[in-house]
């Protein structure tokens, strides 16, 4: 019996100090008309060996250097020593620490990560986690809905976010959707142009959502558009990629007075690809609004003698005490990814994560420059970038894609389906992960790809 | 212990992980970079390690402790799920990767969906909800989905228990609807009539947990569904005790529409110290073009992803993925091990093991809540006549269980029980780990009668002592102040 230790033995003295004959009479209080007497329609379990055997077939296969997909979720390097510490039983096996005398370790840990994320991202305080960044980036607007609360609900959308993000707020704010406004991009630059803004009503406007870098890879201007917020009265909620505040400005440093709420997805601070998870949400705001932020808080304080502690704070936010009135419905989050997280943060330190974003950029830039050196392949916007671009290729995306896959190589994100006006459009992505090699076998069999068409 | 940041010295860095740069960034306009390096910590490798091993230590875990804790269900979390779901194919793929080069981990999904739909009597499952709640989320926003797509559009209130998980009135509010809750009687049933009475032409649905939170099958099951439906409001099961119940009887039997599975509890994910979870969502003819994208279909041609286009109902997207991919191959990987008999088995010895337990504290002298009644999967005892008596909380007892290295239950919850520690064994427990939890409780209890003050102090061998929460909501350190 798998995981379940009862000897025969253990089962019938246990069944005579309940008196009762079988495990059957254990359920004697489901309504006879309900309880089930047909086994499960499922296969008979299998020793691990041979569940070994399956997953090791079923395993993708994927060669190094061979993917240039971002979108959303980045390939780079885990140092070792990140998940062979966050494997340990003692971090893996854990619950939320509501026992904190017996969760110190989780407890200092979660204070640190939010130290870390206060700091890289130039905010004041940070929660525990959300799910990921798209749920971070649901619940960041429901704050700041709750901030204006009810005086302004429209909130800007740039078609420069994520197309996934837009969906999650669509499902998530259904009960605000009528609020929800998409603002289109500058076909030939890809970013939302601050200029474009002067024109647009802003009556009833509660907060923008600000990408760093957008989509496209390209960098917005974070400074004009957080004033011109502002002004308005509005929030400016930032949505950035982690990596990337190691060498871009950071959210508490845009224009005036700063973002008031950043969010975004953790999954770039070493947490593993996974086919999109588990990864973590962060988010950071304004101590002024910490009775509005969503999810766990870790507090640091101390006991009768004196030592420092850590415990979970500020709990009457939360569905457990408040219910229906709580700031969200989240309890379980992301614990171990963050366990991982300020691992990775802690070894590579302010210096080496700016290396990783310096040497990703630049390595983006080298693909760049390689691909649209192949004749009809064009960068599709003029604009600076992180570590993603656009090319325009000459022929349809979706065809490329899957001669380049037959070569084992992912040659980045089709946007056709998500826009239209970008329809022969690819979303390539390099970072520090790649060699000079391999950004060239992609130039040398894109090249071929479209020479044979 | 000291802060990794106390541990820093200016200069010091983990340089195996820099790499060579040969490149500048002259192309990114200087307003738009960063003024200088973000302030972390700078140690060597070693110190990390040694400091988060250190760290590591002072937690509580399954693998290390009894962990008892009610409504969690902390049982073993087996070893090959971690590391099958760690082959590095699986945590390589990206989740954009192409459908052609993805056939055996889409394979793994589109089993695991027609597993959970069997095990729960559901016609079909969406596996991507992170957690419990975004199911819930996902399940009541179904409902509402269902209710306007009929022209009902006037159903704005959801019945949920005064008992049940704070989740659910929770996932309710922010989808819109208004909570209504309906009273439970000293039976520990839900109080029919005024659930008829309640029930309306408002009535979005109804969100219950069997068994309930109080550890007892809902007997009236039947009756409930029967009054909702007529009502034309829907039933939501809150799939969190669903480690009661596998292969006894399906929540899809009991009349439910739409319901969550927390892939971390019943389906022995870690729990990572506070996630991360999987809650997938499951429903049954009538609401099933509703459930969230994406899923897995399977066709002659292979797996494949279902989109907008397949599934125009849907609610549409929770992530910006798959939600948490990897808790679902471990999940996976779990049934293949138990298969059709082990499933079973789990619930026969969760809940032989919690009504063992409830038995054996009976007779030292605890007082459980509801006595008479068959406990399900865990069970509650009262501190409540040792309030009285000596003065000694179910807080204090939790407190004092953490220095005979158990970890504590759940500890008033639910609400409507006074003093309550909700106590779930699991199955993996064996009978010789419950007889010791039985000393130690009995030893605690003569310890409440002979020296209550000692219950007060607790917990004495700990890291830390009881820590000042007031002081940490009122004097807020979230962060340490850079220098």
């Amino acid at each position: 019996m798998p995981f379940i230790p009862h000897t025969s033995q253990d089962i019938t003295q246990m069944l005579s100090v309940l008196k009762i004959k079988e495990l059957k009479q254990l359920f004697e209080e489901i309504p006879k008309p309900l309880s089930r007497n047909q086994p499960f329609d499922l296969a008979e379990g299998e020793s691990e060996n041979l569940v070994t055997r399956l997953m090791q077939e079923r395993e993708p296969k994927v060669q190094p250097g061979s993917h240039f997909i971002g979108a959303g979720a980045y390939e780079h390097h885990i140092p070792a020593a990140v998940w062979q510490v966050a494997s340990r039983g003692e971090f893996l096996t854990a619950y939320t620490p509501y026992q904190a005398e017996a969760s110190q370790g989780t407890l200092q840990l979660v204070y640190e990560y939010q130290t870390m994320m206060a700091r890289l991202l130039g905010m004041e305080i940070s929660n525990a986690s959300l799910y990921d960044g798209a749920s971070a980036l649901a619940e960041a607007v429901l704050m700041a809905l709750r901030l204006k609360a009810g005086k302004a609900k429209r909130i800007w959308v740039p078609q420069t976010l994520h197309p996934a993000y837009r969906q999650v707020l669509k499902t998530i704010l259904q009960p605000y959707k009528e609020f929800i406004e998409e603002i289109p991009f500058l076909n030939d630059e890809g970013y939302w142009n601050p200029q474009s803004l002067k024109n647009r009503a802003t009556e009833d406007l509660a907060a923008i959502i600000i990408p760093q870098p957008n989509f496209f890879g390209v960098l917005e201007e974070v400074d004009a558009l957080t004033n011109f917020a502002h002004q308005q009265g509005a929030l400016v909620i930032g949505v950035v990629n982690p990596i990337a505040m190691a060498l871009l400005k950071e959210p508490g440093k845009w224009g005036e007075k700063g973002a008031d709420i950043v969010c975004g997805e953790g999954q770039p601070l070493g947490i593993p690809l996974a086919s999109g998870g588990p990864y973590f949400g962060f988010l950071c705001c304004r101590k002024t609004f910490v009775r509005q932020l969503p999810g766990r808080i870790v507090g640091r304080t101390h006991d009768s003698q004196g030592r420092t502690g850590y415990t979970l704070t500020l709990q009457t936010r939360e569905q457990h005490i408040r219910r229906a009135k709580a700031t969200s419905n989240i309890c379980t989050n992301q614990g171990l990814l963050v366990t991982a997280a300020t691992i990775y943060m802690s070894l590579l330190g302010g210096r080496g994560l700016q290396n990783v974003a310096a040497v990703s950029h630049h390595h983006a830039r080298l693909l760049q420059e390689s691909l649209t050196a192949i004749p009809g392949v064009v960068s599709v916007f003029s604009r600076p970038i992180f570590h993603e671009f656009v090319i325009r290729l000459p022929m349809p995306v979706n065809e490329v894609l899957k001669q380049l896959a037959r070569q084992g190589l992912e040659a980045g994100f089709s946007l056709v389906e998500d826009y239209p006006q970008l329809s022969d459009c690819l979303l390539v992505c390099a970072t520090e992960t790649k060699t000079q090699q391999d950004l060239l076998r992609y130039q040398q069999c894109l090249e071929q790809c479209l020479n044979n068409k | 212990m000291e802060l990794i940041f106390e541990k820093s010295q200016p200069g010091r860095v983990s340089s195996a992980h820099l790499n060579h740069f040969s490149g500048d960034f002259k192309d990114i306009p200087e307003h738009l970079l960063r003024g200088g390096l973000p302030s972390l910590p700078e140690v060597s490798e070693l110190d990390v390690v040694r400091h988060y091993t250190q760290l590591s230590t002072r937690n509580f875990s399954v693998d290390t402790h009894l962990y008892p804790l009610g409504s969690c269900t902390m049982k073993y979390n087996p070893r090959a799920a971690h590391c099958l779901a760690s082959l590095s194919g699986f945590l390589n793929r990206h989740p954009y990767q192409s459908v052609e080069h993805s056939q055996g981990f889409l394979a793994c999904l589109y089993e695991l969906q027609t597993t959970l739909a069997e095990v729960t009597g559901m016609a079909a499952v969406s596996l991507t909800p992170m957690a419990g709640s975004q199911g819930e989320f996902a399940g009541v926003a179904m409902i509402q989905a269902y209710h306007q797509s009929r022209g009902d559009l006037n159903r704005t209130e959801m019945l949920i228990p005064d008992a049940a998980h704070g989740t659910n009135p929770a996932s309710a509010a922010m989808c819109g609807l208004q909570v209504r809750e309906v009273p439970t009687t000293s039976a520990g049933d839900l109080d029919l009539a005024v659930l008829a009475a309640m029930a309306g032409p408002k009535t979005a649905g109804i969100m219950l947990t069997n068994p309930s939170t109080f550890g007892l099958f809902e007997r009236q099951i039947s009756e409930i569904a029967k009054i909702v439906h007529q009502a034309g409001g829907l039933l939501y099961y809150d799939g969190a005790n669903l480690n009661a119940i596998l292969g006894e009887v399906r929540p899809g039997d009991m009349g439910f529409d739409v319901m969550h599975l927390n892939l971390h509890k019943t389906f022995a994910t870690p729990h990572g110290g506070g996630g991360p979870g999987a809650g997938p969502v499951a429903a049954n003819e009538r609401l099933k073009a509703f459930l969230p994208l994406p899923m897995v279909a399977q066709e002659r041609a292979g797996f494949r992803w279902l989109n907008t286009a397949d599934c125009p109902q849907s609610i549409g997207r929770l992530s910006a993925f798959m939600g948490n991919a990897g808790v679902l191959l471990r999940a996976f990987i779990y049934t293949r091990l138990l298969g059709r008999s082990g499933m079973r088995r789990v619930s026969q010895f969760a809940v032989l093991n919690a009504n063992y337990l409830m038995q054996r504290l009976t007779e030292v002298g605890y007082t459980v809540a509801f006595p008479g009644r068959r406990a399900a999967h865990e069970f509650i005892i009262t501190a409540k006549p040792l309030t009285l008596a000596y003065g000694v909380t179910a807080q204090d007892i939790a407190k004092r269980l953490l220095d005979y290295n158990c970890y504590a239950p759940t500890v008033y919850f639910p609400q409507r029980v006074p003093e309550c520690l909700l106590i779930e064994p699991t199955e993996t427990e064996s009978k010789q780990k419950l007889d010791e939890f039985v000393e130690i409780m009995a030893t605690i209890l003569d310890e409440i009668k002979h020296n209550p003050q000692l219950l007060k102090q607790a917990p004495l061998k700990q890291v830390v002592g009881r820590l000042d929460e007031v002081k940490a909501a009122r004097e807020l350190d979230l962060s340490l102040i850079s220098d």
